[in-house]
């Protein structure tokens, strides 16, 4: 079976072919190995970044500010117009991101899917309610619903983590939600139900791991646009405090000065893109591998 | 069918009531307005107790609701606290800039976009197919505000080409309707180019071949009207994404919008202007994805509410 990168093409197995082992089905999809490796480099420079990063992030230098990139041994990314060194920012900057979404990402698939199971299994007026809700949260700009939450609370990494939470977690909802409505429907469930198994207990041992890989497809496919909106809203100075590393921050730093400097803004912004690219391109292979109905959706 | 629209426009003001609730709210939770809007020469408990009377917040919470809400129906808000201005006046010198920003950033990624995703379907796995790949993939990937600057340092500071801020003319226009619609016209493309290969497969399309229609009339009569129906879909999702790109498109580019009279509001801790601009916004959102809705109805005649 060739198979072709195109995205509208399903790919359908044939029932009657021999089941392939694991290896082969993954091979045979190619394994993304560059953006699989951009991703491991974001999770080691957030992981280890206290060790890789050469300087302080921080620390200024006047001596040495506005150093341009493999000018100096010392700072090969060159520094900023307070001397701190790039490719420790960044590096830094990696931190800040993978903190954010993480824990963003984290509540928003467990408060998402939490609705989306109660909404699906139980119907009524409590998916009414529920789905009015996540209907508001989805069609309400990001942005704006973080502009809100920044004049109810003061800008800081926790105000940023809830307004990306605010509309991530209606989008797992309405999808997870779409799937119970599907597995609710099968035989192994009404059995459990019949047999007077409780409510709590079907849709952790029954419902539940039949919609996992849907939860996983869409975080991978989530983490991107969070990453690019904790971006924008650090650009905005939503977010963290001016002059902590964080990329969107770098590259509003580097705004003012872009014509001098143009190396402040470049790199960080790179970094977003390549980060938010690898995260897109890994999200959709594991969509055509986990799930090939969710292919046409798109 | 005008049982829908009538629907809808309930739907959308319920939501607009919603939305103001918690604007109203969202101005009481972060503290007094009253020592907000206090002068700093200002001492004793009397300037305090006059001012909250002048600001109508020795009245109960409720009746307060009811006084902003039957303002904000007439588009008022209150004064700036930062010039004093009536926020009505500031809305109304701002909201024009916004709405031709976004209508010409949403006209260049439908006349861009439909075209190279259509052309993607029809030339597929050609070159033309492949770089439209690579622009659609990068348009998703990077930072609106990060592709503003960068084109800023191109075409303002290296080449010299084009004006980098204010909205005196057409060129000004360039840049900042790009930024805001490289992503959309990025899901158009894409989507376009999926849908049509859709379409391009169908009984009917075969059929108009086999009739020995030309490939173009087959193309761009019979297969795009089908093919643009996600598209105006598409398109009606990303006003969201639109209004987004707008706040971020208008600071780096000191675009005098809404967008930015909203950040500038919330940095300034401005409630007035705040309350107003997101208001003013989310009316506008309800009701062009109102008209999309009654879009699909002549896009696709199969489509009766």
């Amino acid at each position: 079976m060739a198979s072709s990168a195109s995205d509208t093409e399903l790919t359908i197995l044939d029932p009657a072919s021999p089941r392939l082992g694991w290896r082969q089905r993954v091979s045979e999809k190619r394994l993304p190995w560059l953006p699989m490796g951009a991703l491991l480099l974001l999770a080691v420079c957030a992981a280890f970044a206290h060790w890789l990063a050469p300087h302080d992030p921080t620390s200024l230098n006047v001596i040495n500010s506005k150093l341009a990139p493999f000018e100096s041994r010392e700072h090969p990314l060159g520094t900023d117009v307070l001397g701190r060194d790039m490719l420790s920012r960044l590096i830094y900057g990696a931190r800040t991101t993978a903190q954010i979404s993480v824990i963003a990402l984290a509540l928003g698939a467990v408060i998402g899917t939490v609705v989306g199971l109660v909404s699906g299994y139980w119907g009524g007026w409590a998916d009414a309610l529920l789905m009015r809700i996540t209907d508001a949260a989805l069609g309400f700009p990001t942005i704006l619903l973080a502009l809100v939450v920044v004049v109810i609370m003061e800008p800081g990494p926790v105000a940023i983590i809830l307004a990306v939470l605010l509309t991530v977690w209606a989008r797992f909802a309405r999808m997870i939600r779409g799937d119970v409505l599907t597995v609710k429907g099968y035989d192994f469930v009404t059995l459990a139900r019949i047999t007077g198994v409780r409510a709590p207990v079907i849709l952790w041992r029954h419902i539940f791991p039949n919609v996992a890989n849907t939860l996983m497809v869409i975080t991978s496919l989530m983490v991107g646009q969070i990453i690019l909106l904790e971006a924008a809203l650090s650009f905005l100075g939503l977010g963290l405090s001016p002059g902590a590393p964080a990329w969107g921050i770098m590259v509003a730093e580097g705004q003012e000065v872009i014509l001098d400097v143009w190396w402040l803004s470049l790199f960080p912004g790179m970094a977003i893109t390549v980060v938010v690219l690898a995260f897109n391109f890994f999200g959709d292979w594991l969509r055509d591998y986990l799930d090939p109905k969710l292919r046409r959706a798109r | 069918m005008w049982q829908f629209v009538a629907i809808r426009v309930i739907q959308g003001a319920f939501t607009l009531l919603v939305i103001s609730v918690l604007v109203f709210l969202a101005t009481r939770l972060t503290g007094d307005p009253a020592l907000v809007l206090l002068p700093p020469e200002a001492s004793g408990k009397a300037d305090y107790e006059r001012m909250r009377r002048q600001l109508g917040l020795d009245k109960p919470l409720s009746e307060q609701y009811f006084i902003f809400l039957r303002g904000a129906v007439q588009g008022d808000f209150g004064l700036s606290i930062r010039d004093r201005r009536p926020t009505r006046d500031l809305l109304l010198e701002r909201l024009p800039a916004t709405l031709q920003l976004a209508a010409a950033g949403m006209a260049l990624a439908i006349v861009i976009g439909v075209p190279l995703g259509i052309l993607s379907a029809v030339k597929r796995d050609s070159i033309l197919d492949k770089g439209g790949k690579l622009f659609a993939v990068l348009g998703m990937a990077a930072p609106q505000f990060w592709v503003a600057i960068m084109l800023i340092l191109l075409f303002g500071a290296i080449l010299k080409v084009l004006p980098t801020y204010g909205r005196d003319g057409p060129e000004n226009f360039i840049l900042p309707s790009f930024v805001l619609a490289w992503s959309i016209m990025a899901g158009i493309m894409r989507l376009g180019r999926s849908s049509m290969l859709e379409v391009l497969d169908s009984d009917y399309v075969r059929f108009a071949r086999i009739k020995g229609l030309k490939d173009g009339m087959v193309v761009w009569k019979h297969a795009l009207r089908n093919a643009l129906i996600p598209i105006l879909t598409f398109s009606g999702i990303s006003l969201a994404g639109l209004l987004n790109g707008a706040i971020v498109v208008e600071q780096v580019f000191a675009w005098p919008g809404l967008g930015r009279l909203m950040l500038e509001g919330v940095l300034q801790r401005n409630f007035p202007v705040v309350q107003a601009a997101v208001m003013a916004s989310a009316f506008f959102y309800i009701l062009t994805a109102l008209v999309v809705d009654i879009l699909y109805v002549y896009a696709d005649p199969r489509i009766r509410y």
